[in-house]
């Protein structure tokens, strides 16, 4: 599934990213690698996100979001 | 490297965004640089320096940032620094309470090959999180001192600069002991174990050789093939563009993902061993969190914030205001007896109480609402919420073609244009950047405060606080609006999306409020004491000299003419009165001067006190001037030019001299326009 379509609370699992070259190496950087688990702290209008990464929140927008797949 | 005879060495501070490098600055340099819980606030290098030891110790501040791949102005900075030669140690400042986020930094910075010391900063709070840190295997596995310290509270700062010395001396590179549990010793031809802290795959490694055998033989006089192979691999422009070499036959495509990847699998068994305890989880920023980014209700509880400052700003700057009006007034009674004692000429007391006393002190009497004003913003600053702000106006930001990110600088705006305008730095596209500068000037900064207050309260009384309210909501749907039709109709459409790290809140720190609102008091004084001093001098010579000499009549005056050629582009917006022209006019060096001038321009010695008020009203009134034209003199000096100082800086920022000028031109017209529909509208229904 996308990850914008996680449900508050819950913990995710990176499995892929569909985004332009840089916007990925800068998620990357940030520890959004491969096998990362996220968890959801918030979501609203359908992908503006509230994420934890590795014991950091981080505000994501929809774009983003969007193009992140995840497993549970 | 420079030698260490002359005993100086340079010294950079570098680490995550909002990880403290600027609070160890202060520390180390007495410097009151400011600081806020939010990423991005510094977005210069700064130096500084300091005595250790008999050693001159120059220390450079640098904009934070999570890697050395640079996506942001502010980042390449930072980058640029710390490549240079200028640099003997680099000191990692890391926030020891995101350690796994921020050792991806400190893995890039030690492949570097320059000396590193980690400052592991906010010991504190993994400490209060219930955490240890190993920090005897730490060091172990990076292969660099570890100085644990907390920059807030002062801790370990001597040690850390001790390290840092001793570590510039150092011949013998230290041990590193590598011990990977989970995989079987490296059968690899070259094994790099007990040369590298950062040890890759041997499919990475084997490319890596191979890069690093080509550079030796083309470019034989460098230090650090592995860290220029590695960038090369990594496709990193800037340093692909200096070591151009043949590479079809060795890399195909970037390897800059598993690079990272394999940094961050490294960086997983770091805190796997290092990393004791478990962490309790920041209960109240999450329950914090739950109210303050709520779907629904975070965009009107961020609108009741703003209003409980500007509530306090006016009523509590007011109350607070009555005080230094008393003083003023003791002030220019004093100075007038001690002018009249040494028998001064007429025109000697007119100059130093008409002009100085009356200008200068005419703004200073609003330094209670500007000490509050920014009070609010610091604690606002410091708690953590402007991060979470960005992400509350992303929706509406989304739709002007901008990312959440951009409302930070415009929030920064309501405190001053100069810095809100700096702070655009942290956008990553140029195009996002100058939109920004050029929206930023219509948030209502401090400096356009007095305007509101002395006018609103003359014409509006009870409802001043309202029409002085309403100030800033025009100001922010202006910015708006402008942004709304750039998007609309202009060509290419943003495509950053909205990334900010949003830190723990936390209770603003006394030391930072204070340094912050102790440096803004400053900046205000100093701008009463030069600017506005300057203008309220040559404000009188105008208004008291005209072709004939001095002239106690002020519609002979040189500011009357000038005044009067110029009525006629003011009328239809009402403001057709020479006098609110030429304080307009001078109101483009600083906000504050309208005020001032019109202190000048009316002769009124103390005219924020009841009598000055009131003096002030009459005068007005004689003029003609209704509540309709003080609501457009009010709209217009909300929208026009903020400053010379906001022209200088877009100049700068934009590297545009012509974007400066267009922005220049642009605010005026929006002002005029705006006023323009105000006033002729506002006739109609009166």
């Amino acid at each position: 599934m996308k990850l914008n379509n996680g449900i508050i609370g819950e913990k995710y699992t990176v499995s892929g990213m569909k985004l332009p070259m840089a916007a990925k190496r800068r998620l990357e950087v940030l520890g959004l690698t491969n096998g990362t688990v996220v968890e959801v702290m918030n979501n609203k209008s359908g992908g503006t996100m509230v994420i934890k990464i590795r014991g950091t929140r981080f505000a994501l927008g929809k774009k983003m979001t969007e193009a992140i797949e995840v497993m549970d | 490297m420079k030698s260490n005879d002359n005993k100086e060495m340079t010294v950079a501070f570098i680490g995550n965004p909002n990880c403290g490098k600027t609070t160890l600055f202060n520390a180390y340099t007495g410097a009151n640089l400011k600081v806020a819980n939010w990423p991005g606030v510094t977005v210069e290098k700064v130096e500084g320096s300091f005595d250790f030891k008999g050693e001159k110790i120059n220390l450079v501040d640098l904009p934070g940032t999570y890697s050395l791949s640079s996506y942001t102005m502010e980042e390449q900075v930072s980058r640029d620094f710390i490549l240079s030669d200028e640099v003997d140690v680099v000191i990692d400042v890391v926030d020891a309470s995101a350690l796994e986020r921020n050792l991806y930094l400190a893995l890039q910075l030690i492949e570097l090959g320059k000396p590193v010391v980690i400052a592991l900063n906010m010991m504190d709070i993994v400490e209060k999180r219930g955490m240890e840190i190993d920090l005897h295997r730490l060091p172990e596995m990076l292969g660099v001192p570890v100085i644990p310290i907390s920059a807030r509270k002062r801790k370990g700062l001597d040690i850390l600069i001790h390290a840092a010395v001793h570590h510039n001396e150092q011949s013998v590179p230290d041990r590193i002991l590598h011990e990977h549990p989970n995989s079987t010793v490296s059968k690899h031809r070259h094994d790099h174990h007990d040369e590298y802290v950062m040890v890759y795959s041997d499919k990475i490694e084997d490319m890596l050789d191979n890069i690093e055998d080509r550079l030796r033989a083309s470019y034989p006089d460098e230090k650090n093939y592995r860290w220029l192979a590695i960038k090369i691999s990594e496709y990193d422009s800037d340093i692909l563009k200096r070591y151009p070499i043949e590479l079809k036959d060795i890399l195909s495509q970037s390897m800059e993902d598993v690079i990272i990847n394999e940094k961050y699998d490294f960086i997983e068994e770091i805190i796997d061993e290092c990393l004791v305890g478990k962490k309790k989880t920041e209960e109240w920023t999450d329950k914090a969190d739950k109210i303050l980014t709520h779907k629904f209700w975070s965009i009107p509880v961020f609108l009741l914030i703003m209003a409980v400052v500007f509530f306090l700003t006016f009523a509590v700057g007011d109350f607070l205001k009555g005080y230094v009006e008393v003083g003023i007034d003791y002030i220019i009674g004093a100075t007038e007896a001690f002018l009249i004692n040494l028998g001064a000429s007429k025109q000697m007391i007119s100059l130093i109480c008409d002009g100085i006393i009356a200008g200068v002190g005419g703004v200073i009497t609003f330094l209670p609402n500007i000490i509050i004003l920014f009070f609010a913003l610091a604690v606002l600053e410091d708690s953590g919420y402007m991060s979470r702000v960005a992400y509350v106006m992303d929706g509406i930001m989304g739709s002007l073609g901008l990312s959440g990110r951009a409302f930070i600088p415009m929030l920064l705006g309501f405190g001053c244009t100069v810095p809100a305008i700096m702070a655009s730095r942290a956008l990553e596209s140029k195009k996002d950047r100058m939109k920004v500068m050029l929206i930023t000037p219509f948030m209502s900064c401090s400096a356009r405060l007095p305007i509101y207050i002395l006018f609103s309260e003359i014409f509006f009384k009870e409802h001043a606080m309202i029409a002085a309210y309403s100030m800033y909501v025009i100001g922010i749907a202006v910015a708006i609006l402008t942004a709304w039709i750039i998007n609309k109709f202009g060509k290419t459409k943003s495509e950053n999306a909205l990334l900010i790290e949003l830190p723990e809140y936390k209770i603003p720190s006394g030391r930072t409020v204070f340094i912050y609102v102790f440096e803004k008091i400053k900046d205000f004084l100093q701008k009463a004491g030069t600017t506005i001093f300057i203008a309220s001098i040559i404000m009188w010579v105008l208004l008291n000299f005209g072709i004939h000499g001095y002239t106690g009549d002020m519609t002979e005056s040189f500011g009357a003419m000038i005044g009067k050629i110029v009525v006629p582009l003011f009328k239809p917006i009402g403001l057709g009165f020479w006098q609110i022209v030429v304080a307009l006019i001078a109101g483009i060096s600083a906000k504050e001067v309208v005020v001032s001038s019109c202190a000048v321009l009316f002769g009124i010695q103390n005219i924020n006190s009841e009598l000055g008020m009131s003096m002030m009203q009459q005068a007005l009134e004689g003029i003609g001037f209704t509540s309709l034209n003080a609501v457009s003199l009010m709209i217009f000096s909300l929208l026009y030019i903020p400053c010379a100082a906001t022209i200088v800086t877009i100049k700068k920022e934009s590297k545009s001299a012509g974007w400066a000028a267009f922005s220049a031109l642009f605010q005026l017209c929006t002002a005029w326009i705006i006023t323009f529909l105000v006033y002729q509208i506002g006739m109609i229904i009166l």
